[in-house]
């Protein structure tokens, strides 16, 4: 027989905030983080950077097309993906360790959900007005004022969420060809397809979804529990202080009531509409916009601010009984974070290690295996193999290929070429088809395997490049 | 929805129905699908029928249902092709009329006719003369220095179109090494074997060497040459080398003056446009044997 049992609901929906407008020193701060990012994002693709004839001048390039990646004086061929792997690494790194100081300090400030949802308030705020107006638009019915308000809200939202993907696909051509070709309509598909993509999810994640996408679709929020611990700065209620909270401005007996007046400033200006007071949440970004509101309400009720705060919990009952709290930043050096610094900086050394020594030019030998040898008519044994000279140097480098083995018999051959040598275009791979010969009945001709090496030098002096291979010979 | 002040508690207690199952104090929620879900199931439910309505869809027993559309894969696939032949067109028409010599010179029509031609192997020549084009016994390796036929760009050109003993083709390359199984006593092909693997410098007897030279002299010096050198013309291999096509062991040696060679590649002239049989024939030329 079917029968009822109580559970927990795991997803709840959505109840429309509308976040209070306040000031402080977070907002202010948030304020600038948001401008900062903003105009990193729009404005780097149309950094020019000179890189001399028949290359690139963006400063930032994603040439899908080229298979390079250019970051100013940087360039990474498709085989050094390592370094952009080394710096999601670091990412990474650097998320544990804003988080196991600050909590989720990401989410508040710099997460691209955040940033644009911030913006898209602001516009709502612009054009609905501040919260109990918003609510009042809200709960309106649809008369012609509240449609023509929510068209004009809706297209400034869609006008930003194009101008995001139009920057997008910005990263990934160049720029002013790009947009002038977007301006004509001639712009390839892929363009329009990802502009479209980007607007749609921009419009939707920033407009409507907002705190939803932290809450529910964004995995960060399950794993930072992992990366914080009691010592971590989280913004908290001093209930201690606060409590018993009481409601009336006239408070006869000062002496019974905390500092808390039940204001909700602190949940009316929450971006994700929870209550600080009932402690730290999954939902909590720590975007510490309630600590701005909860100081103003105590500068003007005469108390001293910090009620909601930036604190850990380790301090919590040391505060209680009337201590002091650690100092912030003993919060945020601590062996931990220590730890994770220098993890990070460890990668980011090595990856500036790996590309002042990566050289100019790339050079790789594969035998061809099928066959693994030729036998000619005099007896003699060839091997071919091809040689990948990758010269990544703005100049055409002209190259003298040879082999080192222990023995004489073996001789280098590039077909019908006469001179052992190659020359490679700037910026561009060569592949050069070689045989190696060993005379009838000689020792590596009859070996299984005899180890050769490769070796290209620069003709006009530089360094001499190796590579290790080997020879079969007729297995006897 | 009011926007009234009301904490969210993600751990609110709801009552859930359950199947009433239990297993070890376990019990079955009888939790309905998310509403999103189940429309996004109804979705592709239509989205399913209305493409089987507008794309072939049912075998029936001689063809599926045709579709609204009439969607074909095979026309599509043709006009892909035709689109690829028709980017190529030039190339085509540049490849047939450059001398085989000049193909070489040129960078656009060597790289297109290398690639292309290494395509074409793959497709038709690789049964007999593997992938690699190392050949195999029977099957000429292409990548050595030894040609039957020649291996100058013409020569190899001349046998694709050709092949080797095609009937009913005045150009093709004939050659037939008979069987001496039925002209030569068993001592005397015995003879003949231990000459033809000394001359080859392989293991022989010497004492049958003397002997075996007469009988090559009477019997295989017309076609081979008086030192066992071969002759291109009549496509007699160079005995003298160390490339043999059917071995060289003494039995192989041996089986083949019995019972003859009678070796065959088939004519690609009808079968092939002329600017795919340049292309294989740049191919093979450049993979390291062209003469």
């Amino acid at each position: 027989m079917a029968q009822k049992v109580s559970t927990p609901s795991l997803y709840a929906a959505r109840e429309p905030v509308f976040p209070r407008r306040v000031k402080g020193r977070f907002r202010t701060l948030k304020w600038w983080i948001m401008g900062v990012t903003l105009g990193i994002y729009y404005l780097t693709p149309w950094i020019r950077f000179d890189r001399g004839p028949d290359m690139p001048d963006q400063a930032v390039l994603v040439d899908l097309a080229g298979r390079r990646f250019f970051m100013f004086w940087i360039e990474i061929w498709p085989h050094e993906f390592y370094f952009v792997a080394g710096l999601l690494i670091m990412a990474g790194i650097g998320l544990f360790l804003f988080t196991s100081a600050l909590g989720r300090v990401w989410c508040g400030y710099a997460c691209p959900q955040t940033v644009w949802t911030d913006l898209f308030i602001l516009v709502e705020r612009w054009i609905d007005g501040d919260r109990n107006a918003r609510i009042r638009l809200w709960s309106r019915k649809w008369d012609p004022g509240k449609i023509a308000k929510r068209l004009f809200k809706w297209s400034l939202w869609l006008l930003i969420g194009m101008l995001t993907g139009g920057a997008w696909v910005f990263y990934f051509a160049d720029a002013p060809s790009l947009a002038a070709s977007l301006w004509a309509g001639t712009a390839p598909p892929v363009a329009w397809a990802s502009i479209g993509v980007l607007t749609a999810t921009t419009f939707v994640f920033g407009g409507f979804m907002r705190e939803q996408v932290c809450t529910y679709m964004c995995p960060w929020p399950r794993i930072q529990a992992a990366m914080m611990d009691e010592d971590t700065l989280t913004i908290g209620y001093r209930s201690w202080r606060g409590e018993p909270r009481a409601r009336h401005q006239r408070r006869m007996d000062a002496e019974a009531h905390g500092d808390c007046i039940d204001c909700n400033a602190c949940f009316n200006v929450c971006p994700m509409g929870i209550d600080i007071r009932d402690g730290q949440q999954l939902q909590c970004i720590t975007c510490a916009l309630c600590i701005d509101a909860c100081d103003d309400v105590m500068r003007r009720l005469g108390r001293p601010r910090g009620l909601i705060d930036y604190m850990a919990l380790s301090d919590e009952a040391n505060e209680r009984a009337g201590g002091k709290p650690r100092p912030a930043w003993r919060h945020i050096f601590r062996p931990r974070t220590i730890l994770y610094t220098v993890i990070w900086s460890l990668i980011g050394v090595a990856l500036v290690y790996g590309l002042f020594i990566r050289s100019d030019l790339e050079f790789s030998v594969a035998p061809v295996r099928n066959p693994v040898f030729v036998t000619l008519a005099d007896g003699t044994i060839r091997n071919i193999y091809e040689l990948r000279l990758r010269n990544k140097s703005p100049e055409v480098k002209s190259f003298i290929i040879g082999i080192d083995s222990e023995f004489s018999d073996l001789k280098l051959s590039l077909g019908d070429k006469l001179q052992p040598s190659v020359t490679v275009m700037a910026d561009s791979t060569y592949l050069q088809r070689v045989y190696v010969l060993a005379e009838p009945k000689s020792r590596p001709a009859l070996t299984a395997t005899t180890p050769i090496t490769f070796w290209v030098a620069d003709k006009d002096g530089g360094r001499t490049y190796h590579v290790k291979s080997v020879f079969n010979g007729e297995k006897r | 929805m009011s926007p009234d002040k009301k904490t969210v508690t993600p751990d609110e207690e709801k009552e859930i129905e359950t199947t009433g199952h239990s297993w070890d104090g376990i019990r079955e929620f009888n939790n309905p699908l998310p509403r999103w879900w189940l429309w996004t199931f109804y979705a592709t439910i239509i989205w399913g029928l209305a493409y089987m309505v507008v794309y072939p869809a049912f075998p029936l027993l001689k063809q599926a249902t045709q579709g609204l559309i009439g969607y074909d894969s095979r026309a599509s696939l043709e006009e892909d092709i035709n689109v690829f032949k028709q980017a190529n067109a030039p190339l085509d028409t540049a490849l047939v009329s450059t001398a085989l010599e000049d193909i070489g010179a040129r960078p656009d029509l060597a790289h297109y006719a290398a690639t292309g031609g290494a395509a074409v192997f793959k497709t038709f020549c690789a049964q007999c003369h593997g992938a690699g084009a190392a050949g195999a016994k029977g099957y000429p390796n292409l990548l050595d220095d030894d040609w039957l036929w020649g291996g100058s760009i013409g020569d190899i050109h001349l046998t694709i179109r050709h092949g080797i003993r095609q009937e009913g083709d005045d150009d093709t390359r004939a050659s037939e090494m008979p069987a001496f199984g039925e002209i030569l006593e068993r001592s005397e092909i015995a003879d003949v074997t231990h000459y033809v693997l000394s001359i080859a410098g392989s293991t022989h007897n010497p004492s049958l060497v003397n002997s075996g030279s007469r009988v090559f002299a009477e019997n295989c010096a017309d076609c081979h040459g008086p030192e066992g050198r071969g002759n291109r013309e009549l496509g007699a291999p160079n005995l003298t080398d160390r490339i043999w096509l059917y071995g060289r062991s003494q039995q192989a040696v041996a089986e083949t003056i019995t019972n003859g060679r009678k070796g065959m590649m088939p004519a690609w002239q009808d079968r092939l446009t002329e600017a795919q049989i340049r292309q294989v024939t740049y191919y093979i030329h450049q993979l390291g044997g062209g003469e």
